[in-house]
């Protein structure tokens, strides 16, 4: 079954007195479980399309279901709530609130979500359990490494059980070794059977996922999937 | 779709904390942000503290002329401005008058004939100057709520025989008898002596002019023979029951038009005083001070909360990465709006609060000049005030906060 289902979309932006085409006539459909990547370099309207599938932005024309609903005629607050409850958002500067603890990072969404205070601090730990920081959580984030602040934030991204994980170059600040932890981790949520969508543009992080989306001048280039290496699972 | 009160609840705790943090982050601005605030708060404390002030003072002095008393005088206490002649023109008040109003009038507790002369008043080599004396009947005590310090008050008998004998305020009894009781001392008043049996308790003065002690009291028959037959008197009636206050001024007013032969048209030629004409006199003086002070207070909140609105601003533009991050993981413009406004609320509390601390040894010091003490609705008064002015600077950057686009907040750095 579709999560995302996106019809001929198109984004158009002004900039002084010149129009910009970031996203001409997009089609793409991903899956419930999908691992995909979506590639380019930069200029390719990558991150206009991300922040689309994100529902920050919503598309000058074209048809943006998100789980059957039409995004695209959500108002602000509907989007609000799309991002707090479907969507889990990973990013390249991990994007932590500095002056609040890890504990406190993670339950952010699920304040927002409504949910009581004793429910949110259980399940807050739970996610940093996953993330391998339940000795972490009263850190701040000058407090931790880079790794261990993209943890949290894909704690944070874990922690509302989102139809999606949109993680944008997670392991851009990282040194090659933790991005391959962190690579590692993203490959176990997937196992897991979360659908995870990866924005790169380097080819050996977009080799993780199994579907491969190449844009080049705000169209789809080629859009394959990936043969995969036997990757030996943790267990 | 409405939002959830445990949301609401949720999102106002998040808010506080937010903007405890942000407080404490920025501890030298946000203090000198609430300056404004501070002064407004000061000024509102301390006026509300020195028109309490006023007021017991004022309620003080009133209740020695006494609600229940009215003043049966040729001269109205106020208005008639430019009429001047017409009242020094009316009969003199007399005796007959006096006794009119004993006979038939049925709603009084007490009345007392009052006439005064400040006549030098003399003991041995000792002198007192400004001396009022003032001759009265023995219902004196009971209309002018006085009491007795020790010694006695003439009785009927005395009074209306004309005794030469007088009643001291203190402090004529301190001024002339330093060192010695007065009791069965003659003294001098004018040309005639008067034998001293009582003192009267010390009573303070009216208004903080006219000291209601520097007084003697003889009995009105004797004031007269001695003082001059011709004077007029005033006429001090109590009524029996508060509450009839009105009745019993038409009752005097209809003995007194008898007794002094006012034609059925005419005008009254006399004035009943009462308490009530000071207190409106009062509570005009009490508006302009009220109003001086609304204003300096007014001036210096608005200048507070211009100062809160732009460190607002300032700190809307430094956070606006952490307002992008917020919108992506499920913040609504509510949610951001709300948080701003409880940051800027809380800013303009700190102030108040700071006012307060600030206010009250001031008003310690204005409790030096005049008796009173801060009160504590002026306190909950001034929170709220800087609450809503928190609430009303902080809403222009907060609303552009939550309007801020996630893309490009997000972009920020």
């Amino acid at each position: 079954m579709n999560v995302i289902n996106i019809r001929n979309i198109s984004k158009t932006y002004v900039m002084g007195v010149e129009e910009v085409h970031a996203l001409h006539d997009v089609t793409v459909q991903i899956d419930r479980g999908e691992y995909v990547a979506i590639m380019g370099p930069s200029g390719s309207g990558k991150s206009t399309l991300m922040n689309m599938l994100g529902c920050l932005d919503t598309p000058t024309s074209g048809l943006y279901e998100f789980n059957g609903a039409n995004v695209s005629e959500m108002n602000d607050n509907d989007l609000a709530r799309i991002r707090n409850k479907e969507i889990g958002f990973v990013f390249q500067t991990f994007n932590l609130i500095p002056r609040s603890d890890a504990l406190h990072n993670v339950e952010l969404p699920l304040i927002y979500g409504g949910v009581n205070a004793h429910e949110r601090k259980r399940l807050a730990a739970e996610a940093l359990n996953h993330v391998n920081l339940g000795d972490r959580m009263h850190h701040r984030p000058n407090e931790l490494s880079g790794g261990q602040r993209q943890r949290v934030a894909i704690a944070r991204a874990l922690v509302t059980k989102p139809s999606i994980i949109l993680a944008d170059e997670p392991t851009g600040n990282l040194d090659t070794k933790t991005g391959d932890e962190i690579m590692t981790l993203f490959e176990e949520l997937h196992h897991q059977g979360n659908t995870i969508i990866l924005v790169t543009h380097e080819e050996y992080i977009a080799e993780h996922a199994h579907r491969i989306i190449r844009l080049r001048d705000g169209v789809i280039e080629k859009d394959e999937n990936v043969q995969k290496r036997v990757i030996p699972t943790v267990a | 779709m409405g939002m959830r009160i445990a949301d609401f609840a949720y999102e106002l705790k998040e808010g506080l904390a937010i903007s405890f943090q942000a407080i404490r982050a920025n501890k030298m601005r946000s203090v000198l942000t609430t300056l404004g605030i501070v002064i407004g708060i000061v000024s509102v404390t301390l006026m509300g503290t020195a028109i309490e002030g006023l007021s017991r003072g004022f309620n003080d002095s009133i209740s020695k002329i006494g609600a229940d008393v009215l003043y049966v005088q040729k001269w109205p206490w106020f208005g008639g401005e430019g009429e001047w002649w017409k009242y020094r023109n009316r009969k003199d008040i007399k005796m007959p008058q006096f006794d009119a109003i004993e006979r038939h009038a049925t709603l009084i507790k007490s009345a007392t004939p009052m006439a005064g002369t400040r006549a030098p008043v003399k003991y041995k080599g000792q002198s007192s100057e400004g001396v009022l004396t003032l001759g009265a009947n023995d219902q004196y005590l009971e209309t002018g709520g006085v009491s007795m310090d020790f010694g006695r008050f003439f009785n009927q008998a005395e009074s209306d025989g004309g005794r030469p004998i007088c009643v001291l305020g203190s402090e004529v009894a301190e001024n002339l008898f330093p060192n010695e009781t007065p009791l069965g001392k003659t003294i001098r008043i004018g040309t005639s002596t008067f034998r001293v049996i009582g003192v009267m308790e010390k009573q303070g003065s009216l208004l903080g002019i006219e000291s209601l002690d520097n007084r003697i009291v003889v009995p009105i028959e004797g004031f007269i023979r001695r003082f001059g037959a011709n004077r007029g008197i005033q006429i001090n009636v109590k009524a029996a029951d508060i509450k009839n206050l009105d009745d019993t001024k038409e009752e005097l007013r209809g003995i007194l038009r008898k007794a002094r032969h006012v034609p059925p048209t005419g005008e009254d030629d006399f004035a009943i005083n009462q308490q009530e004409m000071f207190i409106q006199t009062f509570n005009a003086i009490g508006a302009v001070v009220a109003g001086i002070g609304l204003f300096i207070t007014a001036l210096s909140l608005f200048v507070g909360a211009i100062g809160i609105m732009n460190i607002m601003f300032v700190s809307v533009t430094e956070r606006t990465k952490e307002i992008g991050i917020r919108k992506a993981i499920g913040a609504k413009r509510s949610t951001i709006l709300l948080q701003f406004l409880v940051e800027s609320a809380s800013l303009s509390l700190i102030g108040g609060i700071i006012g307060i601390i600030i206010s009250y040894p001031l008003s310690l010091l204005v409790n030096q000049i005049l008796p009173t003490s801060m009160p504590l609705s002026v306190v909950g008064i001034a929170i709220l005030i800087s609450i809503i002015v928190g609430v009303v600077s902080g809403f222009l950057p907060a609303n552009r906060a939550s309007k801020l686009d996630p893309v490009e907040a997000l972009r920020y750095e």
